[in-house]
């Protein structure tokens, strides 16, 4: 109760902090449309698909994984900001839960980064794409997963580096090759088999999998159930992981 | 209110392959009266603001133990937070965020209802004069303002025991007697307050008794007038700098001024600081001429030369060698 009582706090507080600054989200929705506009024409091209509707269906999905990886993975800097600002220790000398006090930040980015996806999906609907309703929130929900994985991964790499400037280089050094073997740049079908085999061991290509599955009206299917499964696994043993290092470290 | 015992707290640092241990604290015991302004006094790097991290929960002891408003501080941490205020040397709040979204949702965060924090917030705005611009961006704030919105966000929800570290750290003048104002109200209001400072003027003016802590040990405690008068007498202070050139003097004439006044029947004790020499008299007026002779007999012209009433740097010198300016 307590728990989730804080948790809803510091969410509402945190996403106070953003409503704020619009201009700060603003910013972030520029690379993901960005990404949409110029890269799927280039896409279409490389896969030779014949319509934008077809190259948006495959697109979309690996933008909405792309995001869901760089952005959940790169909130490990506003936690470290918030460190360095003294906000998280006035926090911590209250009776606020430590793990709520986790968990609320961790939410808000997901709620962020569901918007992002939001934003981007009506831009893609007015250049073409077709999806249904109950697909694209499915596929929401999948998004969250990827999202609170890579907070989580994120948040427990920030807590063990000393400052911003490792933090950029161990980031990048995770999240680049997770986002190729995800297949979210080049298509994985493009790659040798021993590089997808690789590929297997790498959530994010199931999310890819299934997103695409998803997107692609196949929401039955085998790769879309063992992609919610994994991620959704990953994502409960990441979080609790993540919480128990954020009480042990900073108690 | 707060009694610390052999409080204990070392740092394992790395260079290279080589890990060293740092004792930051090596065993601290004090004891702070319910509703009095308790300082620690000591320079940079002492381990006032390692002893100030322990007991708000934030680190944990290594060894000792402490009690805070009756709770066992390694036993409940967690109640002892419920009891406690706490305001950090850096800020501690957003730039883009304002001073009453940080007060409602600090209130809430030590546990009350939504309207109560409100009411508590728009209380604390009157209390600390915030009024002029709770609802501008922080990163608009003076330093002082600031500040004081630290300590209010700190006491919001009328904590027995507020920890206040650095309270005034880098303010000018007017903006620390203000806050200076703001502690000694919190005082009067029945709270009990923990400072650490390195500012000999504001131990002095401000605490109702004071612990001088250097390199992790308390080297002496009391009220600021009796740690003076512990220095019994007067301090003169010789400038062997010449009044003319304004240039430092020989090394080997500090040496032979400081080997001579310290032979004199009149000095306890002579401390060389940079240029000055620092002598300890019972009587500053009656130990002046004979100072000036006994060093114009040897050709050594002083620069300036003035006699005063100890100071709490002259307590700290005394205990510890050195001068808190340094």
């Amino acid at each position: 109760m307590k728990l989730a009582r804080d948790t809803w706090l510091t969410f509402q507080y945190e996403v106070g902090q953003l409503v704020h600054n619009p201009v700060s989200i603003a910013i972030t929705l520029l690379q993901p449309l960005t990404y949409l506009a110029f890269f799927t024409p280039f896409l279409k091209s490389v896969m030779g698909v014949s319509t934008y509707s077809d190259a948006y269906q495959v697109y979309v999905p690996s933008l909405f994984c792309a995001m869901g990886l760089f952005s959940g993975m790169y909130a490990g800097f506003a936690l470290l900001a918030a460190m360095r600002k003294g906000v998280i220790t006035r926090f911590r000398v209250t009776p606020l839960s430590r793990v709520g006090l986790l968990l609320g930040r961790e939410l808000m980015t997901v709620v962020l980064i569901g918007f992002q996806a939001l934003v981007v999906t009506v831009a893609a609907l007015v250049l073409g794409l077709r999806v249904p309703v109950a697909n694209l929130l499915f596929a929401l929900v999948l998004l969250s997963m990827m999202v609170l994985l890579g907070v989580s991964i994120s948040y427990a790499l920030a807590l063990f580096v000393p400052n911003e400037n490792t933090l950029v280089n161990l980031v990048n050094g995770v999240a680049q090759p997770l986002a190729l073997l995800a297949g979210v740049l080049i298509p994985l079908s493009v790659a040798p088999l021993w590089v997808r085999d690789v590929a297997l061991w790498n959530p994010f290509a199931w999310g890819a999998n299934g997103m695409r599955a998803i997107f692609l009206g196949h929401i039955g299917t085998q790769v879309v159930w063992q992609a919610s499964l994994i991620l959704t696994g990953l994502a409960v043993v990441a979080v609790v992981l993540s919480s128990r290092l954020f009480s042990r470290e900073i108690a | 209110m707060i009694e610390a015992r052999g409080l204990r707290k070392s740092y394992r640092t790395r260079r290279g392959r080589k890990v060293t241990s740092v004792e930051a604290v090596r065993g601290v015991d004090f004891a702070v009266q319910r509703g009095e302004i308790f300082g620690f006094l000591g320079p940079n790097g002492a381990g006032k603001t390692t002893t100030l991290r322990m007991l708000a929960t934030l680190i944990r002891p290594d060894g000792g133990d402490a009690t805070i408003a009756g709770v066992d501080l390694r036993h409940a941490p967690a109640q002892v937070r419920q009891r406690i205020g706490f305001v950090a040397q850096t800020s501690g709040t957003y730039d883009q965020s304002n001073a009453r979204r940080d007060l409602v949702h600090q209130a809430r965060m030590c546990g009350v209802s939504k309207s109560t924090a409100k009411s508590l917030a728009e209380a604390a705005i009157v209390a600390f004069q915030l009024e002029g611009f709770a609802d501008r961006r922080i990163g608009t704030y003076s330093g002082g303002q600031r500040r004081r919105l630290d300590v209010a966000l700190g006491v919001i929800h009328s904590p027995q025991v507020i920890f206040l570290d650095e309270p005034t750290a880098g303010l000018d003048p007017p903006s620390r007697a203000r806050m200076w104002q703001e502690v000694r109200r919190l005082r009067d209001e029945g709270m009990t307050i923990f400072l650490t400072t390195h500012y000999l003027d504001e131990a002095d003016a401000l605490c109702d008794r004071i612990s001088i802590i250097d390199v992790g040990l308390i080297v002496a405690e009391g009220t600021p007038s009796d740690l003076k008068r512990e220095i019994s007498g007067d301090v003169v202070v010789v400038d062997l700098a010449a009044p003319d050139t304004a240039g430092a003097p020989e090394p080997a004439t500090m040496l032979e001024a400081s080997k001579i006044l310290a032979e004199q029947p009149c000095v306890y004790s002579c401390e060389a600081i940079d240029h000055t020499l620092r002598l300890y008299v019972d009587s500053g007026a009656t130990a002046m001429p004979q100072i000036i002779r006994a060093l114009s007999n040897k050709g050594i012209e002083p620069g300036a030369i003035e006699t005063r009433r100890p100071s709490l740097d002259d307590v700290f010198l005394a205990k510890t060698g050195r001068t808190l300016a340094d």
